[in-house]
Order: structure tokens, then C-alpha cells, then sequence
């Protein structure tokens, strides 16, 4: 498969062009994404697997998070197009969840473990319409499914980071989504939150849905997913992890640093100062 | 209490009015980190003001109130403006717009001819509270409900009423809203409760209620109101219903203690009561001052109350376990003669004090912090795969929290017995 070297009009489904499937979860058709101008994922063209824990791998400030949130329409992309199951993200929306880093948000918010999880009922309920008694329930039975149930009266601040984590994880489920983002879910928590989250990630899997997770360690990317994006402001490789998770591609995606395509991003930023091009 | 009908009715009812608006629309504020855009909306209405008083040359009520709107609503889209072109913090952005905008309202006001006309930078701080006086009103508070008229009630307190009922209804209805945009604006988004939507028309909520607050009660009551009680009521909950309920009690019971406070209290000794918006943003603070010193979970006192206890838990663990060793060693104890908890170990019973050993119940204490002691020391060496020798540092911490590694091991890695739980 090889990229399209020609951009096709922006109105065109994705779905129609031979490259695309309608079947797939999540296609990316020639996104870029700038912050401030500064170009931080160039040319992303993705098509992900139904039903694959998929693991996105790639240094800091590789553009992960940024691919997600362009996914998520949170930043709208430069260029590009994105569709899930061959429809817009607005369509698809009740059918994608989303796991945020936890540093994201403040933790010593006034709130339960239970009324976070009830949030993912929220799109479910609508518009000015408080949470029912059987939403509760359904967000209740997601705590436990994450082995927090017992903690479901405290307030936020009171979990550990990793328990905090396990929370995220039940908001996540009660979303009853397809397909979900999420976001460095193993960072900072403790060896039996990471067992959990695992055996939910196989669960979800195991029930159908398709999982982007963002992840740091290298070492469990081949025990814990199917599929791997490998990023680096581009994607260097991606498909299955046996065949993608290789040294030489590893040496592409994490060695040196400062490749082209960063080289050139920081000349556009310079041009952008006034500086002007070239040195 | 000396407050009487004409002169104190409607002032207080206003002011009521305006806390309450103020102190709901602020518990979102606080969370958000924004308190300060109360500040900063209340003071940019004064050049909405006056160019609307420019352009109609009226001091009409409305077009008082649609200047001030369009200037507070002007400000939040400013802010916003300021802070991504700028690419400077919340804080900045507002403290940048708000200044500037009270300077251009005072040089407005200068260049203009508003003399003769009741407008000035003042009246916009303190408002004009005392100004709402009933004439001709009953003179005891049992006539009030016979008389039933409603046509002497001044149009602030209209104003205001309606305020807080669109208010209210606001935080009410979009409660589960404000709350998930206001927790993790990322997912709200994502769901379709659009963060940055919310954001604006809480804004324009809290725009509303400066402008429609500021002419009864004045710029700094309205500041106040949109901080104090929600950061008291932070201090008090840990739920964000609970939260609301408590920060509108919060803005009453200021409102009330503060006007008291500014007419009744100076009348004892005999002085001119005082500026009464400015002793409700007053009380504001000092109950404000007293939940950060004085909230039960909290609290600064509480917070101290929690450490010292620890402390002497700790203390007397140690203590105890020294007692023990010395025992089992069948050593002399090395002299604490000022140890802090010896004493009240010996009026509990737990050491007898002429002998300076363990009693029955003290050896039974003692063994159980000895038992924990042990029962890590040789989970650390066992489980964890800590080297023996360096077991002993993590498990004298370990020791004093009240759970311990569950198995039977005889001895811990020292080759120490590990004693029984002992009876309770």
C-alpha cells in the first residue's frame, strides 16, 4: 500500500477511494497538524484494523497525544480528513470514547469516583437531563468491573494515582463506546492497575471494540497489543506488532532525534518570527 | 436589632439577591481557576456606561444596563482574545483587559459632559445601597404583609430578582454541563457538551449578574461574592452539589452579618452607620478567613490537629516498642526521662511508672506494633527481595499504619520471633 502522491478535494468520503475502507474504525486520510503554525504531525495516513488493541508508540513530542485530540476534532487538523466507519466524527460521536491523560485534569475537583464514571453516561442522557438511578447502576457495575467499587463514594482526591487511573478506565466503559483513544493509561500507576487495565483492554477486545492507546514502554508493547503506529511527526511504520515492532524500525522512529522533518518545522517557525528563511 | 422598614427592607433584599446570583455563578469561576473574571467584568463596565450614556444621552435604566451587558460580554471575548494571540496565562489576560478598560471608562468620563449626571467611578465601586429607601413605608414588620403593595419596590430589586431566577434556572438545568466541562473540558468536547460553548455562556451569565448587581450594590460586594462564598463553600464539601448549597448559605449569612454589622453595631457606640455593601464584602472575607482556618477536613487547624496527632501516635508506637525490646533483650532502657508521651502512657495504665516497665495492657500494645514491626520486615525481605539489613528503616515507618502483611512466618529475617496477635 502506498500513500496517494495526489491530494483528492476535501468533500470526497473517504470511503469511496480504493485505499479506505468503510469497515475500518478509524481512517486518517493526509492529516497535518500544527500548534501556533509549527507543523507536529505531518502527512498521517492510518487505516486501523476492526477490533485490534492498537499501541502508539513513538518519542516525546512525537505528535501521540496530538494525534488523538486531531482525531477527537479537540484540534482542528491543517489538513486532512478523518472518518470512522466512513462517517464524520459528529455522526460517529455516541460510538468513540475517550480516556485523557490523567494530568489533565484537577484531581482535587469536588466530585465522587462514581459521579466521574457517570460522565461517560452523559452523551447516553442528553442535554439538561440529570443522571438516572440506571445509569448510576450501569456506572457502578463499571467500577467493579475495574475492581474500584468499593471506592465509589470517595471523593477524587482521595485514590491513588493508579486508583485515579481505574477510574478513568470505568468512565471509559460506561461510555459503551466501539472505538476508544486513550491516552498514556499506564502512565505512573502501580503493577496491579496495570494488570487491570490489561485485562480490560482484552475484555474490550475480546467483546469486538478497537483500542488506540498511547503507550511509553517498549518493553510490553509486543505482550499487551496486536498493532503498533510507530510516530514520529510522521508515521514511520504501522500494522502488526510481530511485523512492525522491529529494531530497524525502532532505530527510524527514537534515533536521531532531530530528522528532517523537524529540521524543517524549525525553519518554518523561524520564517513564521521574521527571521526569514534559510540560515 | 435596630433595622426598621423604610430604611433598611429593600437595601437588604437586594443585597441578598445579588450574593445569591454572585455566589452560584462563582463556584464555577473558582473551579475553573477564572475568580478573577468577576473582577474584571465589574470594572470594565464603567466605559459601557458611559458610551452608552454618550450615545442616548440618558441615564435610562435600559440603556444603562445594555452598555454595561455589551461591555462585560465585550470583556469575556477580549480575555479570550488576549489570551491566544498573546499566549499568556488566564490571569494575565484578564488583569490586562480590566485595567484597561476602567482607565478608558475614566478618561470617557472626563472627556465627556457628563457633569450634573450621577455617574462616576465611585458609584460603580460601592454602589448605592442606601440609596434604595422606602418612603412612606409601614413602620412595623407585622404591617408589611397587610399593606401587600407591590408598586414601591424599586426596579433594582426587580432587576435582581430576575437575575438570580435566570441564574438559578442556569446552573440548575445545565448542572451536569457546567460540571463535566468545568472537570474535563477534553471529554466534554468529545461528548458533544462543548467546553468552550458552556465556558462563553457562563460568561455571559456571570456578565449579567455584575451588570445587573453593580448599581445596587457596587463593583466590590459583586467581587466578593463571586469568590468568598464559593472558595468558603471548597473549603467546607467535597461535592459539588453540596458545594453550590453551602456557598449560597455562605453569601446569605455575609450579607446579613455584614449589614448588621454596618448599621446596628456602629449605632451602639453612638457613630454613623458605616457603608454597608463594604461590610458584607467584608464579612465575606472574615468567614472566608475562618473556613481556611477552621473547616473541619481542610482546615489549616485541623490539617495541624491531624499532624500533631500522628505525631504522638507515632511517639508512643515507639515508645512502646522500645519498652518492649528492652524486655525481650532484657536490657536497661536507655533514660527518656522527658519522652513527650510517657506521661500519658502512665496515667492510661500502659506503663508503670515506678518500675519504668510495661504493664499487662501496655506489653499487649506494645506487641502488636512489635508483631507489624516484624511481619513487614520479613514481608520486605521475602515478597519484596530487600537485602535483610535493609529491611529495618522501611518497616519502622511501615509499622505505625494499622494493617500489616498477612502469613505466619516464625521469625523475622533478623531471626527475632514474631509474637502473636495478642487478645483484644
Amino acid at each position: 500500500m502506498t500513500p496517494p502522491s495526489t491530494h483528492l478535494p476535501r468533500a470526497q468520503p473517504l470511503s469511496v477511494r480504493p485505499e479506505h475502507s468503510d469497515t475500518s474504525p478509524l481512517s486518517i486520510h493526509a492529516m497535518t497538524v500544527a500548534y501556533h503554525r509549527k507543523p507536529v504531525l505531518w502527512d498521517v495516513d492510518y487505516d486501523a484494523p476492526p477490533n485490534r488493541l492498537i499501541a502508539i508508540v513513538g518519542p516525546n513530542g512525537a505528535g501521540k497525544s496530538t494525534l488523538i485530540k486531531a482525531c477527537l476534532g479537540l484540534i482542528p487538523p491543517a489538513s486532512g480528513q478523518v472518518e470512522f466507519w466512513g462517517h464524520s466524527y459528529k455522526k460517529a460521536r455516541s460510538r468513540i470514547g475517550y480516556v485523557p491523560q490523567r494530568e489533565s485534569v484537577d484531581w482535587d475537583f469536588p466530585v465522587s469516583a462514581l459521579d466521574v464514571v457517570c460522565m461517560g453516561r452523559y452523551r447516553m442522557l442528553g442535554w439538561c437531563r440529570p443522571v438516572t438511578r440506571a445509569h448510576k447502576a450501569a456506572a457502578m457495575e463499571c467500577l467493579d468491573r475495574v475492581g474500584m467499587a468499593p471506592l465509589a463514594k470517595r471523593q477524587i482526591s482521595q485514590l491513588s494515582g493508579g486508583q485515579q487511573q481505574r477510574v478513568f478506565l470505568a468512565r471509559a466503559l460506561a461510555q459503551e463506546a466501539d472505538l476508544y483513544f486513550m491516552d498514556e493509561p499506564f502512565a505512573g500507576v502501580d503493577a496491579a492497575t496495570e494488570r487491570a487495565i490489561v485485562e480490560v483492554l482484552r475484555e474490550l477486545r475480546s467483546s469486538g471494540k478497537t483500542v488506540l492507546t498511547v503507550h511509553h514502554d517498549l518493553q510490553t508493547v509486543e505482550q499487551y497489543f496486536d498493532d503498533v503506529i510507530l510516530l514520529n511527526m510522521r508515521v514511520v511504520a504501522s500494522g502488526p506488532v510481530a511485523e512492525v515492532f522491529t529494531q530497524e524500525n525502532l532505530q527510524r522512529t527514537y534515533g536521531g532525534r532531530l530528522t528532517l522533518l523537524a529540521a524543517a518545522s524549525e525553519a518554518i517557525a523561524r520564517a513564521e518570527s521574521g527571521e526569514g528563511l534559510g540560515k | 436589632m435596630g433595622l426598621s422598614i423604610d430604611l433598611d427592607l429593600f437595601p437588604l433584599i437586594a443585597a441578598l439577591l445579588a450574593a445569591i446570583s454572585c455566589g452560584l455563578l462563582g463556584n464555577f469561576l473558582v473551579l475553573r481557576r477564572l475568580s478573577l473574571m468577576g473582577d474584571a467584568i465589574s470594572h470594565s463596565v464603567l466605559p459601557g456606561l458611559v458610551i452608552a450614556f454618550v450615545l442616548t444621552a440618558s441615564r435610562s435604566p435600559l440603556a444603562m444596563f445594555t452598555g454595561a451587558l455589551a461591555a462585560g460580554v465585550s470583556t469575556v471575548l477580549l480575555v479570550e482574545l488576549v489570551k491566544r494571540l498573546g499566549r499568556v496565562e488566564p490571569g494575565a489576560a484578564m488583569g490586562v483587559v480590566f485595567s484597561v478598560l476602567f482607565a478608558l471608562g475614566v478618561l470617557l468620563l472626563e472627556v465627556s459632559d457628563t457633569s450634573g449626571v450621577d455617574l462616576d467611578a465611585e458609584c460603580v465601586l460601592h454602589g448605592q445601597l442606601e440609596t434604595l429607601v422606602w418612603y412612606g413605608a409601614p413602620q412595623t414588620w407585622g404591617e408589611l404583609w397587610q399593606q401587600g403593595s407591590l408598586s414601591a419596590v424599586p426596579q433594582q430589586v426587580w432587576t435582581l430578582l430576575l437575575m438570580l431566577v435566570l441564574a438559578a434556572g442556569f446552573v440548575g438545568a445545565m448542572f451536569k454541563e457546567l460540571r463535566i466541562a468545568a472537570f474535563d473540558p477534553a471529554l466534554s468536547t468529545t461528548l458533544g457538551f462543548s467546553a468552550t460553548g458552556l465556558h462563553l455562556a457562563l460568561m455571559v451569565f456571570v456578565a449579567g449578574a455584575t451588570v445587573a448587581s453593580f448599581e445596587a450594590v457596587g463593583s466590590i460586594l459583586v467581587i466578593a461574592m463571586l469568590i468568598c462564598p464559593a472558595a468558603t463553600a471548597r473549603l467546607l464539601t467535597d461535592r459539588l452539589a453540596s458545594q453550590l448549597i453551602v456557598s449560597v448559605l455562605v453569601a446569605i449569612a455575609s450579607c446579613v452579618l455584614g449589614y448588621i454589622a454596618a448599621s446596628a453595631v456602629p449605632a451602639w457606640f453612638g457613630l454613623d452607620s458605616v457603608n454597608a455593601a463594604g461590610s458584607m464584602a467584608v464579612m465575606a472575607g472574615a468567614v472566608l478567613t475562618l473556613a481556611v482556618f477552621a473547616s473541619p477536613r481542610h482546615g489549616v487547624i485541623a490539617r495541624r490537629w491531624r499532624l500533631h496527632a500522628m505525631g504522638r501516635s507515632i511517639a508512643r508506637d515507639d515508645l512502646l516498642a522500645s519498652l518492649y525490646r528492652a524486655a525481650e533483650a532484657m536490657t536497661e532502657l536507655p533514660p527518656r526521662a522527658h519522652d513527650s508521651v510517657r506521661g500519658s502512657l502512665v496515667r492510661e495504665g500502659l506503663i508503670d511508672d515506678a518500675t519504668d516497665s510495661l504493664t499487662a495492657a501496655g506489653k499487649a500494645e506494645a506487641q502488636r506494633v512489635i508483631r507489624r514491626h516484624r511481619l513487614w520486615e520479613s514481608y520486605l525481605a521475602d515478597q519484596v527481595g530487600l537485602a535483610p539489613d535493609h529491611v529495618h528503616e522501611t518497616a519502622e515507618r511501615l509499622e505505625h499504619l494499622r494493617l500489616a502483611p498477612t502469613g505466619e512466618p516464625p521469625t523475622d529475617p533478623h531471626g527475632k520471633p514474631i509474637p502473636p496477635e495478642p487478645p483484644a
